[in-house]
């Protein structure tokens, strides 16, 4: 493998785990916020997707 | 267009597509049995008085028929019963498929990121696959120790339930990764003590179990909350595997960790 071809695969490399931890961070987030996060209105919001989904509500 | 857009609009379809068939289901399996068990909801703690049992109200329970005992305070709102006008339902229905569609997000950005990451080539029959594991991750395994809960049901303290849900969940799906992706006989049996640690600690409950909800109800509660679970994942699984074969070129795949 050349230097060239080296290069350009670490630099797709980093690129794609950059998004993919990207991806994850964000959707961890949402689902923060979605299942855990306590505010009344975001609780009573999610309440019934909560239990639904078996997230501990209350 | 760049490969983080691209991932993202992957997880976005296939989140909105497991959010939509789920809220389908959710409607028809859990939550009846959510506003059926509201019914017998607790809003004010038990009195510390033996003589005062806790209420099994067949109403949504109002301050004017209760004694309070002075610090009963009600803690919820919308655990108060069942919505009085369609306003109110339609509210609350609106309000939890907009929840869903985010879970189906969270959860479809979570797995497509993942995907990437370990780098093997996925499509809808592999995605179902990665479903499957993430059903056993994040329902199965926390509802083997917190079975899921109606409202109005026991349980430990709130913050403890959460970080074991969260402990039992995360420990699962790095446990099942290192299962299907390791190579090295170490990592496979630090994979295994993983999936069983949080279970050998174990989940926290209340020293007596002390709901109101009848457990006939709380039963079929666990049976449909854990098959409209499955449903969710079956449809993300796949969807997002199919999503991510045509979004995501294969050399972004090649390239993760070479």
């Amino acid at each position: 493998m050349t230097i060239r071809s080296l290069r350009s695969t670490a630099a797709t490399t980093s690129r794609t785990a950059a998004a993919a931890f990207a991806a994850m961070l964000f959707g961890s987030f949402i689902l923060y916020g979605v299942g855990f996060a306590q505010p009344q209105q975001i609780h009573d919001a999610a309440h019934d997707a909560r239990h639904s989904f078996a997230f501990p509500c209350h | 267009m760049d490969l983080i857009r691209r991932l993202f609009s992957a997880a976005l379809v296939a989140g909105v597509l497991s959010g939509t068939a789920v809220s389908v289901v959710q409607q028809a399996t859990t939550v009846p049995l959510i506003l059926e068990a509201e019914k017998y909801e607790v809003t004010v703690p038990p009195a510390p008085s033996p003589t005062a049992a806790p209420v099994a109200s067949t109403l949504a329970p109002t301050a004017t028929g209760h004694e309070h005992h002075g610090h009963a305070t009600p803690e919820r709102s919308l655990g108060e019963g069942v919505p009085a006008t369609t306003e109110e339902a339609l509210n609350r229905l609106l309000t939890t498929i907009a929840a869903n569609l985010l879970t189906g997000v969270g959860y479809g950005l979570l797995l497509a990121g993942v995907m990437l990451l370990m780098g093997d080539r996925v499509d809808a029959r592999r995605g179902l696959l990665w479903g499957a594991g993430g059903f056993i991750a994040f329902a199965l395994a926390p509802a083997y120790g917190l079975p899921p809960e109606l409202p109005g049901m026991g349980g430990a303290d709130l913050e403890a339930r959460q970080l074991w849900w969260f402990a039992a969940a995360a420990c699962s799906a790095g446990g099942l990764l290192a299962l299907a992706f390791a190579r090295v006989p170490a990592l496979v049996a630090a994979g295994v003590a993983a999936i069983l640690l949080p279970h050998l600690i174990g989940a926290p409950h209340p020293e007596t179990p002390a709901g109101a909800v009848p457990p006939e109800l709380a039963a079929r509660f666990v049976t449909a909350s854990l098959g409209s679970a499955a449903l969710f994942w079956a449809v993300l699984g796949s969807a997002c595997g199919f999503m991510m074969s045509r979004f995501v070129a294969a050399d972004d795949f090649r390239d993760a960790f070479e």
